[in-house]
């Protein structure tokens, strides 16, 4: 069996070598399922519970598209992706869009050949430290012991940070999220340092949570956004709208609840074009008219989605902050719809 | 006689006295206490040194293990019940989690409703090692043995009934093609057995399987490779790599030791390269780089890959173990099989490599044992080993976020009893093979 699994896979190999560089909006629609690859887990973005169902703020994304390209935002097959892996399975064609809190930046963007659809979450670096240090700035952390994960943008952020301050810092590396808890719980480190969305969820799973502070500073941007292969326009350009209909209903007031009622009564011009009762959108994107409908109908529009994995009422309690609408004071603009 | 002593003893005793139990500072607990713990001053320091250091451990811990909860559905609620029975600032293990999410520790993401068919695998893993591990059970049941690979890969990853069995057709073609061709000779038999089989892989296989199924499609559900996790994939890998990798060592180390310029090199680059390359590298290859050589959309399945790397890993490592039992083995057996007339393959199978073998059992269990926890690197290529993917995953659920050590307890402990009985058994073998004329 294993000898004919491998054979079989050179021959299919050798014919689907053919069909490669084949839109992925075809693959996927004769595929009847979106191949999406999501983090491991992350508290608040993508997490399996007991019974092996995915659910989380990139997750959303994920069903949304699902939604708006088969109808169904059900139909995706969740790859996990380490934080190594995960370029990988995107340039390679193992996963059609890679929604797993990755930071945009200009190497990724240009140098590996992806294309960053549109910003879904505006995250940034912070520090946490424990409330009897008596710190209560970033400013005061010179000669501090830092807690910070290996091989990511926090590590370079950091020492950006102290270098253009004139600080010095002893970093104590950690491999993940959970050992860093761990050193600086045990007091390894005076500070912890992550993105600031995961700092919040770090510390409201403290045994006593009020005894760390977060520190006011957000020393790096970090835009996250869901990310395709370069070369693909048009699926480049489902993926972005998908994500841009998810902050565009939310600005408009189209829920879950009321979309279905919304589509027939509204007068709302911007409206009806978003829920394609006029005009014909979903066809430029090769999509069907509704295709918006069952993209915002899979998890709620943008405002919805955040309150229900990552708002103030789940236990990660993060405020909408930038990530608030543009009429909110945030930076959440959906281009228009026409 | 009797007057001998009557004159020069003033006294003989003649009745024996009753045996007397020794004194309480020679004998029992005091004298294996005093012998062994307190024989000196140093010894007696380190006595009371060790003794301290095992309180502390105990003192340290063992409030951790007694407070233990099962029964809550959150971090939060554990620590609610632990404060609310053992008082403010007690510490406890919070077991409730493995509760709540054992089964994901077992099989990762597989279909609960199919979990009977790993169980029902692992079950008869048992039936299919048992002629080979025990000499009381019956020797036919080496058939199923020889079935077993094939009935294990389509009950864990199901699909049409007909893939296994016309794989199965295949081996056993290229056997009967090896049977008619070897009598020309054993390497003419094997090559020809070997190209028939690989063209029928290559050609037939495939459209085989289609037509059968379309003909008569029995099958079972499809599960795909991404619902592995847990033990279901550690076991997966490690059985699969050990059954792979021990032949693969053999032909190695001969290979090591051949007379032919080109297999003794080929053997000693294919050794020496694997054996100085970290298995991480090996695996990121498996995930990685194979991506990038085969054309996109191609599904080469990753636990398959990952299993080949793994397997070559282990080969090498048995292979030079093995090697270490050939060179052991005095220059004299080799003579005599030679003097018996044996040709090489025959010396090998009937005299050299049992000996070598046997001298080799705990090298190659040592080996065994290291693969099978080496399976938990795999967390590195996106795969839920049972160690770090699959609490990982489970943390990333807010209600254990922060749960650190009762994972690492749990999942040691299940490799711990799997590999403390590979170790009994190991030692077993090397009994049941001990001789004492050498």
């Amino acid at each position: 069996m294993k000898k004919s699994v491998f054979i079989g896979a050179l021959t299919a190999a050798t014919l689907a070598a053919g069909v490669a560089g084949a839109a992925t909006l075809d693959d996927v629609k004769a595929r009847g399922e979106l191949i999406c690859g999501v983090n491991t887990g992350l508290v608040g973005f993508a997490a399996p519970d007991a019974n092996g169902n995915w659910s989380g703020f990139d997750v959303a994304i994920c069903q949304a598209v699902a939604g708006a390209v088969l109808g169904d935002p059900s139909k995706v097959k969740y790859v996990p992706t380490s934080g190594q892996t995960r370029f990988t399975a995107l340039g390679s064609g193992e996963v059609d869009l890679l929604a797993r809190n990755t930071t945009w930046t200009f190497s990724r963007d240009t140098d590996l050949k992806l294309q960053f659809t549109a910003t879904n979450y505006y995250d940034g670096q912070g520090f946490m430290v424990r409330k009897d240090s008596g710190v209560t700035s970033a400013k005061e952390l010179d000669g501090a012991s830092i807690c910070i994960q290996t091989g990511t943008t926090t590590e370079l952020n950091l020492a950006d940070y102290f270098k253009a301050n004139n600080m010095s810092y002893q970093p104590i590396t950690v491999d993940s999220n959970a050992e860093g808890e761990q050193q600086f719980l045990a007091g390894a480190c005076d500070a912890y340092t992550t993105d600031a969305s995961g700092l919040a969820a770090t510390r409201a799973a403290f045994a006593n949570p009020s005894d760390y502070v977060i520190l006011p500073e957000i020393i790096s941007k970090e835009p996250l956004a869901p990310a395709v292969r370069q070369g693909d326009d048009q699926w480049t350009d489902i993926v972005r709208w998908t994500v841009y209909a998810l902050i565009a209903a939310e600005e408009y007031g189209v829920t879950s609840a009321n979309i279905d009622e919304l589509a027939k009564s509204t007068d709302n011009p911007e409206i009806k074009r978003l829920l394609g009762v006029e005009g014909d959108l979903g066809a430029m994107v090769g999509l069907d008219k509704d295709w918006a409908v069952n993209a915002i109908k899979a998890n709620g529009n943008y405002g919805e989605i955040f309150a229900a994995t990552i708002g103030e009422q789940t236990p990660i309690g993060l405020a909408r902050g930038l990530n608030a609408q543009w009429t909110q004071g945030g930076l959440m603009y959906a281009p228009p719809f026409r | 006689m009797s007057d001998t002593h009557a004159q020069t003893v003033a006294y003989v005793r003649e009745t024996m006295l009753p045996q007397q139990a020794a004194p309480t500072g020679q004998s029992g607990v005091i004298k294996w206490l005093r012998e062994n713990l307190f024989s000196g001053w140093v010894n007696t320091l380190l006595t009371l040194a060790g003794l301290y250091v095992a309180y502390s451990f105990v003192m340290h811990f063992y409030p951790w293990f007694a407070h233990g909860v099962w029964d809550a559905n959150s971090l939060k609620e554990c620590r609610a019940i632990i404060t609310d029975r053992y008082g403010a600032g007690a510490t406890g293990a919070c077991w409730a989690m493995i509760h709540e999410r054992w089964h994901q520790f077992l099989f990762g993401f597989y279909p609960s409703e199919l979990y009977w068919r790993p169980v029902l695998t692992f079950a008869l893993l048992f039936v299919a090692v048992g002629p080979l591990m025990f000499q009381w059970v019956p020797k036919k049941v080496v058939w199923f043995t020889l079935v077993f690979p094939f009935l294990a890969v389509w009950l864990l990853w199901g699909g049409s009934v007909w893939a296994p069995l016309l794989v199965l057709a295949g081996f056993v073609l290229g056997w009967i093609v090896f049977s008619f061709v070897g009598k020309f000779g054993p390497i003419a038999g094997f090559s020809a057995g070997a190209i028939v089989t690989i063209l029928y892989f290559l050609l037939a296989v495939g459209p085989l399987i289609d037509l059968f199924h379309s003909i008569i499609p029995l099958g079972i559900e499809h599960v795909d490779s991404a619902k592995f996790g847990g033990f279901l994939l550690a076991i997966t890998l490690g059985v699969g790599g050990i059954a792979m990798s021990l032949p693969a060592g053999i032909i190695l180390a001969l290979g090591r030791q051949s007379d032919m310029p080109l297999v003794k090199g080929l053997s000693i680059i294919f050794i020496e390269f694997i054996r100085g390359v970290p298995l991480i590298t090996l695996l990121f290859v498996a995930s990685l780089l194979l991506n990038y050589f085969l054309p996109p959309g191609t599904n080469f399945d990753i636990i398959l890959r990952v299993m080949i790397l793994v397997t070559m890993f282990a080969a090498a490592y048995i292979a030079e173990v093995i090697r270490g039992g050939l060179a052991a083995l005095p220059r004299g057996q080799y003579e005599a099989a030679d003097a018996l007339g044996l040709d090489y393959w025959k010396a090998q199978r009937l005299v050299i490599l049992p000996q070598a073998l046997k001298i080799s059992i705990p090298g190659i269990v040592s080996t065994f044992i290291g693969m099978f926890k080496d399976t938990t690197l795999v967390v590195f290529v996106g795969l839920f080993d049972p160690l770090k993917g699959i609490p990982d995953f489970i943390r990333a659920d807010f209600n254990w976020k922060g749960i650190y050590w009762e994972p690492f307890v749990f999942v040691g402990a299940i490799f711990f009893i799997l590999n403390f009985a590979m170790s009994r058994y190991s030692m077993h073998l090397e009994n049941r093979l001990q001789r004492d004329n050498h």
